[in-house]
């Protein structure tokens, strides 16, 4: 199963592009993409769920430890999410007071 | 095992390998019944695969725990007015009523817990679940009513 990750730069921050299906199996190279980044010195990360077609309490899971590690360099992992299916994931976690979530990656990057 | 989840001569079973990448597979196939021979609304769908999907990965991570080669069984019944689904493992069972509690969302706290969604996710996804759980295996049966509204 394909993950689709793919990062590029916009107004300062770094977006990452998720596209497929984020669950056990997949997660691992969510986490593994996000740890990258940062030690790149990426501190402002956007995550796009635009293309993601199911996440699950896994990939929920790798979302809350990518924003602790951002938070601890003073940086922000924010989202881009209007499909409902997957903002519901987070509304019954209550993630949604956890996490900015906005309706497009140039609200995102402030543009 | 106790065993009286979804054992009727018309179950569907489907056995998977216990390791992560079968699990999209069982989303796949519990979400193509449930779309194909009932008229059950999409996001009811959506509801359903989630929850098989998280209590297949509660059932892999228990055999990864307990180091079993043992199969998940995964049976589907329908009903007059309903759909199960039944995730069966051989790990050593949990007790589902002692899970540990997160800090609230607003809690800086909160930042340091990634995992425990899973069984508070499966109870608000699926209108009935029930766990018969002990050290040689748990068994989560899920049900959803057809014609049910969701969370309107």
């Amino acid at each position: 199963m394909e993950l689709g990750l793919d990062v590029t730069e916009k107004n300062g921050f770094a977006v990452l592009a998720v596209r497929g299906e984020v669950d056990v199996y997949t997660a691992p190279r969510l986490r593994e993409r996000l740890v990258e980044l940062v030690s790149q010195g990426k501190h402002q990360i956007v995550v796009d769920l635009e293309g993601v077609d199911f996440l699950d309490s896994t990939g929920l899971g790798v979302l809350v430890g990518g924003l602790k590690r951002l938070r601890s360099h003073d940086g922000d992992l924010t989202l881009v999410c209007t499909q409902h299916r997957i903002l519901k994931v987070f509304e019954i976690t209550g993630l949604t007071k956890v996490f900015s979530i906005h309706d497009s990656v140039d609200a995102a990057v402030g543009e | 095992m106790a065993n009286r989840a979804v054992a009727t001569e018309q179950a569907i079973e489907l056995q998977i390998p216990a390791r992560a990448e079968f699990v999209a597979l069982v989303r796949l196939v519990v979400s193509s019944l449930a779309s194909a021979r009932r008229v059950l609304a999409d996001d009811r769908v959506d509801d359903l695969k989630l929850a098989v999907s998280e209590a297949c990965t509660n059932a892999i991570e228990a055999h990864g725990a307990a180091s079993l080669d043992d199969r998940i069984v995964v049976r589907c019944w329908e009903g007059d007015d309903r759909l199960e689904v039944s995730v069966e493992d051989r790990g050593e069972g949990f007790d589902p009523h002692s899970l540990p509690e997160h800090p609230p969302v607003t809690d800086p706290e909160r930042l340091n817990f990634e995992r425990g969604l899973g069984i508070p996710l499966i109870r608000t996804l699926v209108d009935e679940v029930e766990f018969e759980t002990d050290d040689t295996g748990t068994s989560v049966r899920l049900t959803l009513y057809c014609g049910r509204l969701s969370d309107a």
